[in-house]
């Protein structure tokens, strides 16, 4: 297996446990205790009502495509096996996401139900991506 | 208390930007040049100018710029800050500027930027959030959030790629009447755009602007400094800024910016009306970001910014002249020098300075700057008084 160049996160205190949910294959977001508001990506407190009642609470992977882009040509070499799929996904839980979608361009279409898709890119690290539902 | 009428552009200094970076260049040199053609352009002498607001080149990043820069140059301020909202920094210098002077902090601020095209493939983001968040996905540089911004766009309004083909191609029709656009050879066609090579869905490459290095500088000054100037003083008759996200996937929409509260804020206090304006100075670095402009600051209304530019000629012989030095999109984006390409054409034509693309009577222009991804909104009225 080739090494994986792309870049990785580097977890922060706030954000580590939503990489440790990633890792178990589960999407976890925090969820404010104050004003009811899902939150991504992980905020040291809610950037809605600046409460610090946040608990971690797994969601349903479902959400709509909110919009894409086909990246023909990336702006870096790591990303040098472009085309990819850029994607935004807005979860049912209210957040939206910067993600990947997997599935071949032609079948994509804004506002398509779409499923979370945990991709294991390298033994310690699982990014979160979507696939069409 | 507002800034309307503290403060005036009295003269300006710009470069042809170039497509490659010379290595014998620096950052600092082409400030130096600037700095000596802006101050003779006003008329005034080195020891008038009292503050200085700087972008930071990505070419030569520092800590604790401003007064390396001023010291190179020879300039002692009395203010002296880097401006660091993206491309929208070069119009948050002028209002920064006129809001100093009208403190009574200092009164000739030279506004300055100058960059080299170094960057390659250095485009990793320094923001953290956005290193653990957008980056891994591959959301790296500007091109991707535009690119789901005109998807978005096209879906909710029905915006079509020969309307966002439009923009580009009746810039270029000024572009070739401006001798420093470094894309002013050649006319463009609706069909040259959509057959040039896609390059991020839906954007093609000649939607997209070009990196190049260059600068340019702008010098604003007080009522009483303005009455020594060589030039007509182009007024600051409002301004306004806003943001709300930086990745654009947490902007709370895709099509709706915040150019709407920023332009809306500048409007107010100039108390001036949109059909009053002669013409439009948008940051273009994409094709979309002019029709999302139209819209926002209220030219049009919501949506209907493609059609808009359909059936309006926006060349400086047109109905409704609009980036009449070409834009960003066929000037070229000499890093923050692309931002300040607004306001230095917003101010040249209002001067009465547009030679073979002048727009006729032009006494009130509207301008607007963006950084990052429609995240930071700088807009600002000018006018010139008869």
């Amino acid at each position: 297996m080739s090494e994986y160049i792309k870049p990785l996160p580097k977890p922060s205190p706030t954000s580590r446990p939503y990489w440790g949910a990633a890792r178990r294959h589960e999407l976890q977001l925090q969820h404010c205790g104050a004003c009811s508001s899902y939150i991504y990506y992980p905020r040291p407190r809610c950037p809605n009502c600046m409460s610090d009642n946040l608990k971690w609470e797994r969601v349903s992977g479902r959400g709509k495509l909110y919009s894409y882009t086909v990246v023909r040509r990336a702006s870096t070499r790591s990303f040098a096996d472009a085309p990819y799929v850029l994607a935004i996904v807005e979860l049912d839980e209210g957040p939206r996401m910067t993600t990947n979608m997997i599935a071949p361009p032609d079948q994509l279409k804004i506002g398509m139900p779409v499923a979370v898709y945990f991709d294991d890119v390298t033994p310690e690290q699982t990014l979160v991506k979507f696939k069409p539902a | 208390m507002s800034l309307k009428n503290q403060a005036a552009a009295i003269g300006f200094a710009e470069l042809k930007p170039l497509k490659d970076a010379p290595p014998d260049l620096t950052p600092l040199m082409l400030m130096a040049r600037l700095t000596a053609d802006a101050i003779a352009d006003a008329g005034l002498a080195k020891s008038d100018i009292d503050g200085f607001l700087v972008g930071m080149p990505s070419a030569e990043p520092g800590f604790i710029y401003p007064a390396s820069a001023a010291e190179v140059l020879g300039i002692n301020p009395r203010m002296l800050n880097v401006v660091d909202i993206g491309g929208a920094s070069p119009a948050g210098m002028i209002w920064r500027a006129a809001a100093a002077i009208q403190a009574g902090m200092c009164s000739a601020v030279l506004c300055i930027v100058a960059d080299l095209n170094r960057v390659g493939d250095q485009r990793v983001p320094v923001i953290s959030v956005q290193r653990e968040f957008e980056s891994p996905y591959g959301n790296i540089g500007a091109n991707c959030g535009y690119a789901m911004i005109a998807h978005r766009h096209m879906y909710e309004y029905g915006t079509t790629p020969q309307q966002m083909a439009k923009v580009a191609v009746d810039q270029r029709k000024s572009a070739l009447k401006n001798p420093l656009a470094a894309f002013g050879d050649k006319p463009l066609t609706i069909d040259d755009v959509l057959n040039s090579r896609m390059i991020v869905d839906p954007l093609h490459l000649f939607e997209i602007v070009s990196p190049c290095s260059g600068g340019s500088a702008v010098i604003v000054a007080s009522p009483e400094v303005a009455k020594r100037a060589k030039n007509p003083p182009v007024w600051i008759l409002g301004a306004g800024e806003y943001s709300n996200h930086s990745s654009i996937t947490y902007a709370p929409s895709l099509t709706e910016s915040p150019i709407k509260p920023a332009a809306d804020a500048a409007f107010k206090m100039a108390g001036v009306d949109r059909k009053d304006v002669d013409l439009i100075c948008p940051y273009d670095c994409y094709t979309i970001t002019v029709l999302v402009t139209l819209e926002d600051a209220g030219f049009c209304k919501k949506g209907q910014g493609g059609p808009f530019a359909a059936e309006h000629d926006l060349s400086y012989a047109g109905d409704f002249p609009c980036n009449t030095h070409g834009g960003q999109l066929s000037f070229g984006q000499p890093g923050l020098g692309g931002g300040m390409s607004h306001v230095v054409e917003g101010v040249r034509q209002l001067m009465g300075r547009g030679e073979g693309r002048q727009v006729k009577d032009a006494a009130l222009a509207y301008v607007n700057g963006n950084g990052g991804i429609m995240s930071e909104q700088v807009s600002l009225i000018l006018e010139r008084r008869s």
